[in-house]
Parts: structure tokens; C-alpha cells; sequence
């Protein structure tokens, strides 16, 4: 009766690739995430094209490259590194697997020392006006994000570490360096908006 | 070297009576512990299902009592009852119950607990996130409830405008509790949309390709998926707003470079979104449930589905026109005007689908046929309604009126509560085992029908006479007496048929006549397990071959001249395991292994609660220990297991 429906033959069992449930669900956690991104940037051009005192958007003049850039090369480089883990697994070499988990956790958090001397540096603070409110708002953020990801490769370098994975089974290891890779995208996005835009005119 | 081969398994295909100690190891697999432990820790949809249900409608009495409060506080002009600070409390919290706990949380638990029958699977696909999106919702409600019972309820009106809300003319922690409650409440409605989007696209029992779902399926989905585009637009526009209170920043703040219209912005670009999300899982469940009184199937399930689809496309278009009378550009008026007018199309797709299946259907009135069939009626009206208010010279005459709150609640109460307690008539034999009364029914449909016209109907009128909402009460000679008097008549009206249907509720509950399988002779698979369900909820997987996988024999030939099987599948049998299939034609690649009962959630519900308590009340060392403990808890969830075949081990043999 069953005809092409027909159960043929085995099934893999448990987390396997893409057809893993985490997976799935960590695409759509990654769209309500960047969506809330979208209205973090929404609320910025909205604020930016409102009429503003000259030299109050953004505040204190131009933002420098001086750190930022160079520290969007830094993330950059930890999701090249998370994806030549992803490599690995995918190829049994456990040790490196290890490797690259260690190196993209560190280098996001070199990211987060880098960015706390960007803060740092800054001649305003969190109430000076809606420009520096918006500035420390979007980028604590991502940075509380950058937080989530790091600890999370954290997890998987010590899962790596105690032997858990393997070419087959390495569902975990593809659901946290997709994270990973997100919070870096989403990174240039915020990056464009506060660093570039200004200089393209984007404000009042 | 391992390959995919070390971890496979070809599945028993058996019939349910082949094994009869199947059932009981099923049992023993999938029951949750006795007592408390087992209370605080199942993962089953169906408790879970059950228990939002309870609690959406412990909201709705509440809210229900609040409003009854402020109508006898309107039923004559000049009343002295309430206090202006009462009143703005009490119809804020009105709101706030029935849009945020009230009308999305039932609809989850619905969904929670039919889906998986609908779909032919064990359970949903992230059950441990089901419950965690459960306790949340739990915490948040109480949260929200504990701020107005200390006298700090908002008391700005559910949608919260800006400068209003702002320290400068709030100064008591009331916009605080709501802005961080509404946060926690975001995160429950987003857990669990994931959750419903996941098992949409991988539970579906083989062959159930996607023009095969229910259309109840097809309005949840519809729903989730928009609620993870909508949700981060509130969640952040009320933490944007508490750093403004608390922290001092500048985003709604005009002198200082902010906007109040952002706030508007944000707030609407959820909320008309999640106007359709509490509504088109309440159409899904009358588009499923009308056609089995009618003894056909739905006339015209693939518009209905595009349609279901279309509306929700369209909603994230129109949210300027909430907005109409804040002066902006007429370009931008147009487009709005334009796009919300354009969704009266969909809409009316429905609604003629619905109408031409009882005329072509042979209608038998029970209970759960009238609220069905009024459900047509009550969103005829408050769609005419909401047409005329999306045309901006029409608008700018009736905003802030009562017309407004006529066509609000037209559409909330039409459009959700009727088709839920239909829903509950027609669901009740399944979730119980027994039949609801039908004679106190009629009692119960009648009452809420007649109260609910004779309360809101009048209200079009007194708005476009010109009263305003929101106000605590009103100078007499204004023409607007009789019409307020009829509108609280009319509410206690309601809420005597209300009452009639909790008192239904639980009277069938003790002595309901027992129900069956099947008592409706309906055609989806939920029917097609015992009333209620096991915890494993089908023995075998079925297979599905139609949309009426309960009907094929007398409809004649399937689509796909194949029958669908419901007595012989799938065994599934190691441990917790329920099978995935592809997301279109639902042809099965792997068998899933499902999560033991856990405590993980309810620690996490109750760690998150901890951060916002800490924030609301200041105390920042809690904040910081319930942001440590949360992620202590969430490690330990997501650690690789042996027995989910997340390691190296293979799970079984």
C-alpha cells in the first residue's frame, strides 16, 4: 500500500549535517537576530537624517579608521579560522579542529580588547546625545554578541578537546561557527553604518 | 576512518497490532515522571499545550474583570467609581493582557498541542525549547501582574507613546516593568516560533508534502515566521526606552537629537504584524474546523493557503497606518493608505472560501459551527471597519475615537476569541476524552454572540460622534449616555456567555459524555490517535497520501492514487525517537533522536526573570548572576550527548 513512500533501506540517526534539528533552528535564531540588527541600523538612519546642531552627528567629527578597521580585519580572520576547524572535522583531523576553535576564540577576543580601547578613546559618553547614545548602544551590542560567540567556541574548542566529535557527528561544531560567522557579517554591516556612511554624507 | 554507514539504521515497518508490547515500551519511554518532578520537568507538547491554554485564559478572565471594572465606571457620564490614575492603569493592563498574554500565548498552546497530531510526529522538533518558551511566558505574565498588584501597572495605553512614557512625565517604575516584561515576553514568542518553523519544515510524517497540511499548520507558520522578523522591533524599542528612563540616553528624547515618532515607528512595525500573528492561526483553525460540520472538504485550500501567506507579506507593509494623523509626507500616506487596502483582498479570499463551504457543504449546527460560522460574520464587520480607517481622509476623522476601539475589538474578539472557544468545542472530545455539553453550547454562543454586538457594536457609533478613547469618563449631553449604557449592558452580557463557557468547560470535564477516537468523524490525523492521545502520541508513524488521510475512502481517489496508512509505519522504538523528513515533499532522511525531560528549562525561565528583576529593580549584582547562571544552564542543555547521537559514540545498535 505504502508505495513510494516507501521506508528503503537505513536512515542515519541522531545529528547528522544540515538535517540536524540545532541547525535549523539556529538559522532562524541568525534571521531574528539580524533582524533586530536591521532596526538597531533603521534607528540610526532615522536619528541621522533628523535635523542636527552642525557637528553633533556624529558627534566629535569624523570617526577614525585608526582601530576600527584593523579590527574588522582581526574578525575577519577568527571566522576564517572557525571555518578552517569546520574544514578539519569535516576531514577526521581532530587536532586541528582544536586549533582553529582556539584561534578564532582568540582572536575574538583580542576584537573585544580592541574594542574597549575604540570605547575608550571616544571624547563622549553614553548620555552626551542621540548620536553617542546610538554609537554605544549598536556597537554593545554586537560586542555583547561577540561575548555570546566567543564563549561559545570556548565550549566547542573544550568538546573538541575531550574527543566528542568526529566526521560524521559534528552537528555542534557547524551550529556555533554558523553563529560565529553571523556575528562577523553582521559586524561589517555596523561597521559600514558608523564608519563609512558618515563619510559618504549620510547624515544631516 | 567512520562514515555515515557506522550510524545508521534501517527502521522496523510494522503494524500497530503486530507488537502489542510495543505500546506499553512506548509508554514507558515517552511518560513523563510522576508528581512534581515530572510537572516541573515534561517536555510534552501536550502538557505544555494545555498548560498555555490554562494560563491564556486565566489572562483573559482578568482582563476580562478589569474591563468590567472601567465599563461601570462608563456606563453614565460623570461617574466617580475609578480615579483618572485608576482608569489609565486599568484599561493600559486591559490591553497589555489581552493583546501580549491573552491572545498569541492561546493560540501557541493550540498549536503546542495539535500540531504534532496534525503533523504525525512524537512531539515538536526542539521540545525542551517548547517548555522553556512555556516557563517564560509563566514568568513574564507574573512579572508584568506582580508590577500591577503593587499599583505600578502601565498606564499609558498598551501602545506606549512617547513622551508620554518617558521619566519626564512617568516617573514611577510602572513603564519600567512593562518595557522589561514586554522583553521576556518577546523572548518566549521567539523561542517558539522557532520552535514551530523547525517542525514545519522537518516533522512532517512522510508524504505529507507541503500542499498537504492543514491549513491551522499554515496560519501558525505564517505567524512565527513573521513574529522573527516583527518581534526584535519591540523588544528593542521598549529596551531603547528603559535606557532612556534609566540610563539617560537620547533616543525618543526630542531636544537632544531623538524622535518620538522612532517609538511609533518600532512599536507598529511589530505590531501590525502581530495583529495577523494572533489572528491567522484562529482562521487556520476555523478553515480546519468549519469543513467537518459541512461534511466537505474546504473549498479552495490553495488560495486559502496563499492567502494566509499574502496577508502576512502585506502586514509588514502597512504599519505607517497606525500613524496617519502624526503629520508625515503625503507620499508616504498614499503608500500605506494604498497597501492596507490592498490586504483587504486576501481577507476577502477567506472569507468567500469559508461562506462557499458551508453552501456547498451540508451544515451541521453544533456549537463549535456557530462560533465558526459567527467568526465570518464579526470579521466581516470589523474588516469593513478596518477598511475604512486604512482610507487617511476617513482616518484622520476617526483616529483616537471609539470607532477605533469598535473595530479593535470586532477583529481581536471575532477573529480570535470566537474561533478559540469553537476551537475548544470542536478539540475538547481529543484533549479529554469527552464530549462538551451541547445544550448549555447553545446557551454559551448565544449569550457571548448577542453581548458581544449589543457591547461593541454601539461603540462605531459613539465614535463617530466624536468620543474620544481613553478617557475616564465624559460630560453628559453629548449624545454619547444610552450608547455607553448599552456597552457595558453588552459586556456583562459577554461576560455571562464567558462564564457559561468555563462553566462548560468544566462540568463536561467531570461528566462529559466519553467521546472516542473520532466523535466528529473528522478527517486529519489528530483523530486518528486515542482521545486523549498517549504520550508518544501515534504507535507506528503514519504515512500521507492526501489532505483527508481520515476521508480517502469516501472521497474517492486521492491526488496521488495512493492511500495514506495510519495503522502500519514507522516503529521507532529505541529510546525517544520520532522520524525527519524533507521540507517540501516530506520524504524521510534520518530518524530523530528526542530529548529526556529535563529541569534545564525551567532554570533558565526563572535565571532570565532574574536578570530583568535585577535591572527593574536596580540591583545590578542579580542582574549579573542571573546572566551567569543563565549560561551555566544553557552550556549544560547543549552539551553533546550519547543518547541525542550528538558524539562520536554511536547512540544504538
Amino acid at each position: 500500500m505504502v508505495d513510494r513512500i516507501a521506508i528503503q533501506g537505513k536512515l542515519p540517526v541522531g545529528a547528522i549535517d544540515t538535517r540536524a534539528s540545532g541547525w535549523w533552528a539556529m538559522i532562524f535564531v541568525i534571521f531574528t537576530e539580524a533582524s533586530l540588527f536591521a532596526y538597531l541600523l533603521f534607528s540610526y538612519f532615522y536619528l541621522a537624517v533628523q535635523p542636527h546642531l552642525p557637528g553633533t552627528f556624529p558627534e566629535g567629527g569624523m570617526p577614525s579608521l585608526m582601530l576600527a578597521l584593523p579590527n574588522t580585519f582581526i574578525l575577519l580572520l577568527s571566522s576564517v579560522a572557525v571555518g578552517w576547524a569546520q574544514f578539519n572535522i569535516e576531514h577526521d583531523d581532530n587536532r586541528h579542529l582544536v586549533a582553529g576553535l582556539g584561534i578564532g576564540a582568540a582572536l575574538g577576543m583580542v576584537f573585544l580588547v580592541l574594542q574597549y580601547f575604540e570605547w575608550a578613546g571616544k571624547p563622549f559618553g553614553l548620555t552626551s546625545s542621540s548620536y553617542s547614545s546610538l554609537y554605544f548602544t549598536v556597537t554593545g551590542f554586537h560586542m555583547a554578541h561577540v561575548v555570546v560567540g566567543v564563549i561559545i567556541l570556548w565550549s566547542l574548542f573544550a568538546w573538541s578537546l575531550m574527543g566528542y566529535f568526529n566526521r560524521v557527528r559534528y552537528a555542534h561544531i557547524h551550529i556555533g561557527a554558523l553563529y560565529w560567522h553571523f556575528v562577523d557579517a553582521v559586524w561589517l554591516v555596523v561597521f559600514f553604518t558608523f564608519y563609512i556612511t558618515p563619510l559618504l554624507g549620510v547624515t544631516s | 576512518m567512520s562514515t555515515i554507514a557506522d550510524y545508521e539504521r534501517a527502521p522496523t515497518v510494522a503494524g500497530e497490532g503486530a507488537h502489542p508490547a510495543l505500546a506499553e515500551k512506548l509508554g514507558r519511554v515517552w511518560e513523563a515522571k510522576p508528581g512534581i518532578a515530572g510537572w516541573l520537568s515534561t517536555v510534552d507538547h501536550k502538557d505544555i499545550g494545555i498548560r498555555y491554554i490554562i494560563t491564556a485564559f486565566a489572562f483573559l478572565i482578568a482582563g476580562g474583570v478589569e474591563a468590567l471594572i472601567f465599563r461601570l465606571q462608563l456606563a453614565g457620564p460623570n461617574l466617580h467609581l475609578l480615579t483618572p490614575e485608576q482608569y489609565d492603569q486599568l484599561f493600559t493592563v486591559h490591553g497589555m493582557t489581552m493583546i501580549f498574554l491573552y491572545a498569541g500565548p492561546v493560540l501557541s498552546g493550540f498549536s503546542n498541542y495539535l500540531w504534532p497530531l496534525l503533523l504525525g510526529a512524537r512531539d515538536m522538533a526542539l521540545p525542551r525549547l517548547n517548555a522553556l518558551s512555556y516557563w517564560i511566558y509563566l514568568c513574564a505574565g507574573i512579572f508584568l501582574y506582580a508590577a500591577f498588584a503593587f499599583g505600578f501597572g502601565p498606564n499609558v495605553g498598551w501602545f506606549n507613546y512617547v513622551p508620554l512614557a518617558a521619566r519626564a512625565y512617568n516617573n514611577g517604575p510602572n513603564i519600567d516593568f512593562y518595557s522589561l516584561g514586554m522583553i521576556i515576553l518577546g523572548i518566549s514568542t521567539t523561542v517558539g516560533a522557532i520552535n514551530f518553523i523547525v517542525t514545519f519544515l522537518r516533522l512532517r510524517a512522510p508524504g505529507m508534502s507541503i500542499n498537504r497540511v492543514p491549513i491551522l499548520v499554515w496560519g501558525t507558520l505564517t505567524a512565527s515566521a513573521a513574529n522573527i522578523f516583527a518581534i526584535p522591533a519591540v523588544s528593542l524599542a521598549f529596551f531603547l526606552l528603559w535606557m532612556d528612563r534609566n540610563l539617560g540616553t537620547h533616543f525618543f528624547d526630542v531636544p537632544t537629537g531623538g524622535s518620538a515618532l522612532l517609538w511609533q515607528h518600532l512599536f507598529w512595525m511589530f505590531g501590525h504584524p502581530w495583529v495577523y500573528a494572533i489572528v491567522l492561526p484562529a482562521m487556520g483553525m476555523v478553515s480546519d474546523g468549519l469543513p467537518v460540520f459541512c461534511r466537505r472538504p474546504l473549498v479552495g485550500y490553495t488560495v486559502v493557503a496563499l492567502a494566509t501567506v499574502a496577508t502576512m507579506v502585506l502586514g509588514f507593509g502597512v504599519w505607517v497606518h497606525h500613524m496617519f494623523a502624526t503629520g508625515l509626507p503625503s507620499v508616504s500616506l498614499s503608500f500605506f493608505s494604498a497597501a492596507s487596502l490592498i490586504i483587504a483582498v486576501p481577507s476577502a479570499v477567506g472569507v468567500f472560501a469559508w461562506i462557499a463551504t458551508i453552501w456547498t457543504g451540508r451544515p451541521i449546527l453544533t456549537t463549535a459551527f456557530l462560533f465558526f460560522a459567527s467568526f465570518i460574520v464579526l470579521f466581516t464587520i470589523g474588516g469593513v471597519s478596518g477598511y475604512m480607517t486604512g482610507s487617511v481622509p476617513v482616518d484622520l476623522q476617526l483616529t483616537d475615537t471609539y470607532f477605533i476601539v469598535a473595530h479593535i475589538h470586532y477583529v481581536l474578539i471575532g477573529i480570535n476569541v470566537f474561533p478559540v472557544v469553537g476551537a475548544t468545542y470542536f478539540w475538547f472530545p481529543k484533549f479529554t476524552g469527552k464530549m462538551m455539553d451541547e445544550r448549555l453550547g447553545r446557551w454559551n454562543f448565544w449569550t457571548m454572540f448577542i453581548g458581544f454586538n449589543l457591547g461593541f457594536f454601539p461603540m462605531h457609533i459613539s465614535g463617530l460622534l466624536g468620543m474620544p478613547r481613553r478617557v475616564y469618563t465624559f460630560a453628559d449631553g453629548m449624545g454619547w449616555d444610552w450608547l455607553n449604557f448599552i456597552t457595558t449592558l453588552g459586556s456583562f452580557v459577554f461576560a455571562a456567555g464567558v462564564l457559561l463557557f468555563i462553566i462548560n468547560v468544566m462540568v463536561s470535564y467531570r461528566r462529559g459524555r466519553t467521546a472516542g477516537d473520532n466523535p466528529w468523524d473528522a478527517p486529519t490525523l489528530e483523530w486518528a490517535t486515542t482521545s486523549p492521545p498517549p504520550p508518544y502520541n501515534f504507535v507506528v508513524i503514519p504515512t500521507v497520501a492526501s489532505r483527508h488521510p481520515l476521508w480517502e475512502g469516501r472521497l474517492g481517489k486521492s491526488d496521488s492514487q495512493e492511500r495514506s496508512t495510519v495503522s502500519t509505519g514507522l516503529v521507532l522504538d529505541h529510546g525517544r525517537e520520532t522520524v525527519g523528513t524533507t521540507p517540501l515533499d516530506a520524504q524521510p532522511n534520518i530518524i530523530l533522536k528526542m530529548p529526556k525531560d529535563s529541569y534545564a528549562p525551567v532554570i533558565l525561565a526563572l535565571t532570565l526573570t532574574a536578570i530583568f528583576t535585577g535591572l527593574v529593580l536596580h540591583l545590578w549584582w542579580l542582574a549579573i548572576a542571573g546572566a551567569l547562571a543563565s549560561g551555566l544552564d544553557i552550556i549544560g542543555w547543549l552539551w553533546p550527548e550519547v543518547a541525542l547521537g550528538e558524539t562520536r559514540e554511536p547512540a544504538n545498535g
